[in-house]
């Protein structure tokens, strides 16, 4: 069976506390005309990723609007991953060599999954470069076709990019996570965030006392500023430049620093990161440095919530997450300009962005300095994401597109 | 207390972005593209960003001012693009006019920053409106003042600022109903006077709340 079956069920009427009873009422109206009608999502993997994550919360919220929608994942060996996986950093820039064997690998299995998936919903959602040739298995009937690209196709290796494009052409359309990811192309693009579950483990609310418990355990004090920075111990996310950013604040404030992410132990390019991490902090017992195991997403909740700031100074960015989720908890952020964090930080409105280790350290002063002025952005970032970046209003863009292509508009 | 002959009948919307093709790096190519966009592009990046951006009542009455100020850091420039109000225009043709002027005038008097790059792009996208109603119909004040309480955003945004464009940018859904059916022409244009700049769609919903139970009470 490729079908998932999603195991988490939150009733939609809970997220009426968070976004408001018209929200839901809004769902429940434009999802009214789809009653019933099919629809189907496929991509290459039901745990693990930002997609599955997304899907394993979307798929039930739609059931409950009587949507006929099943989510169902695309089988391959390893040579297909490992394929997939090179696609992948190569449609992100990185320097890659394509083989013609690669191109018949890539076939071959998306040719197998045509004969075993139904792809026979009225509207079919195919998620990212994997499955991107089941377009093949289009009959000439009604149906409505779109590819969600999660990924950043700004700079695409132009060997793998020219192979995807003649599937993707044949889309009826294509949804991008930040304007800037698109490509100039021949089928209608619209824009698609990604979203966060404000009810999920990763951003419920959260009693003071756990949060206060969790602090407790790193002997991180609350009474100091604390500047915290969630992501994967990776290069692109510049641990190393954050701790830079902090010595200099350092000077100023009597701050710590948190930099949190998952366990390094299976990763090697990971754990040499982290090596260079523990280096740069040279046991300064103000930087704490956590492995979290698996993320540890009530972990993450409360440091999040602990925060004076959060910083995202990543060097390159795919939308990037972890800023709306520090948002969502009225937290100041400074950030980097890349990726999708400019969708997320409107300088000086929901955040501040920053362009250099130097840059960052002179906002995270700024902020300090001024805690009203931090405490407004973290206002207006709360209600950012509760207008752009929740579960619910994904749900709702959904709803619009399928109402949009079963209108022709 | 009145009952309208046509009722209003509450409707909500749901907005789609689609990317453009085109985009600009610099504000010389910003011109072209203010030249060139469509009619669609104009109204998203100067009617829609008040939708998306409700919650912000300061400096950011469009999205051509706001990337002016923040990737070019001309703030002259965006300063006066900020400075146009579409309640002033009668079409799109005729607020695409005074934006190009603007940014024309500026690149002319100014031909050094013209072509220095920015520190983003800026993409030209359009909306596209999706809408079902929420079958809920009303006749009278209390019960419009009902439905209006517990609008979704979106809906408040449909009926109070989108609807501009289908009414030529003078009046507003709301107004027109209030005006022509139900005959209270002060209580239209208090509701149509209502500052979209510096409200955010709550505190306008709030305001036009206000304006109605005062309205009734004089019934």
């Amino acid at each position: 069976m490729s079908e998932v079956l999603t195991a988490s069920r939150i009733p939609l009427e809970n997220y009426a506390e968070v976004v408001g009873a018209g929200e839901i009422e809004e769902l429940r109206a434009l999802a009214k005309p789809l009653r019933g009608r099919s629809i189907e999502m496929i991509n290459s993997t039901a745990v693990g990723g930002g997609v599955a994550e997304i899907l394993n919360r979307l798929v039930p919220l739609a059931e409950e609007l009587d949507l006929g929608i099943r989510w169902d994942v695309m089988k391959g060996a390893e040579e297909f991953f490992d394929v997939t996986k090179s696609f992948h950093n190569a449609l992100h820039g990185e320097p890659y060599h394509a083989k013609p064997k690669d191109f018949e690998i890539f076939l071959s299995y998306n040719e197998q999954n045509r004969a075993t998936l139904p792809l026979d919903g009225e509207f079919v959602v195919i998620h990212d470069p994997q499955p991107a040739a089941l377009i093949d298995a289009r009959k000439p009937s009604s149906n409505h076709w779109v590819w969600r690209c999660h990924i950043d196709l700004s700079h695409p290796n132009r060997a793998v990019w020219d192979f995807l494009e003649k599937f993707v052409t044949r889309y009826d359309g294509a949804m991008f996570s930040s304007p800037e990811f698109s490509r100039q192309l021949s089928i209608p693009q619209y824009l698609f965030y990604p979203a966060i579950d404000p009810l999920s483990e990763k951003n419920c609310p959260l009693d003071s006392e756990f949060i206060e418990q969790v602090l407790r355990r790193y002997q991180i004090d609350p009474q100091r500023p604390i500047l915290t920075q969630i992501s994967r111990f990776d290069r692109l996310k510049d641990p190393v430049g954050v701790i830079r950013a902090y010595r200099i604040v350092k000077r100023y404030f009597d701050c710590q620093l948190v930099l949190a992410g998952g366990s390094a132990s299976d990763d090697p390019e990971g754990a040499l990161v982290l090596k260079d991490v523990l280096r740069a902090a040279e046991q300064d017992p103000d930087i704490k440095i956590l492995e979290l195991p698996a993320w540890a997403p009530l972990e993450v909740n409360a440091l999040q919530r602990a925060s004076t700031i959060v910083v995202q100074k990543s060097l390159r960015e795919g939308f990037g997450l972890t800023v709306s989720e520090a948002l969502w908890k009225k937290k100041p952020v400074v950030a980097s300009a890349v990726g999708g964090i400019p969708s997320q930080i409107i300088h000086k409105h929901t955040g501040l962005l920053a362009h250099s280790v130097e840059g960052t350290a002179y906002q995270i002063r700024f902020l300090l300095s001024h805690p009203q002025i931090a405490a407004k952005l973290g206002e207006n970032g709360h209600e950012h994401v509760k207008e752009n970046f929740l579960i619910t209003q994904k749900l709702k863009r959904y709803l619009a597109l399928f109402l949009m292509l079963d209108r022709g508009l | 207390m009145n009952t309208a002959e046509t009722p209003f009948d509450f409707v909500t919307a749901s907005y789609l972005t689609r990317i453009g093709n085109q985009s600009a790096g610099t504000l010389a190519e910003l011109l072209t593209g203010l030249e060139h966009c469509s009619d669609a592009s104009i109204f998203h990046h100067t009617f829609q960003t008040l939708g998306t951006h409700h919650f912000l009542t300061e400096g950011f009455s469009n999205d051509f001012a706001q990337w002016v100020l923040a990737s070019t850091n001309r703030n002259d420039l965006a300063e006066q693009l900020t400075a146009l109000d579409i309640r002033d225009y009668m079409s799109i043709a005729a607020l695409r006019s005074d934006l190009c002027r603007v940014v024309r005038d500026f690149c002319d008097a100014e031909p050094q920053f013209a072509a220095q790059s920015g520190l983003e792009r800026f993409y030209f996208c359009e909306s596209v409106e999706v809408t079902v109603p929420l079958g809920r119909s009303t006749r009278n004040l209390d019960e419009f003042r009902e439905g209006l309480e517990h609008l979704s955003h979106a809906s408040f945004y449909f009926h109070f600022i989108s609807s501009r464009l289908r009414l030529q940018l003078q009046t507003n859904d709301f107004s027109l109903w209030l005006s022509g059916s139900l005959g209270l022409r002060t209580l239209a244009d208090s509701v149509n006077q209502i500052d979209i700049y510096t409200n955010t769609l709550d505190s306008a919903r709030t305001k036009m709340l206000r304006l109605i139970d005062r309205e009734r009470r004089k019934a």
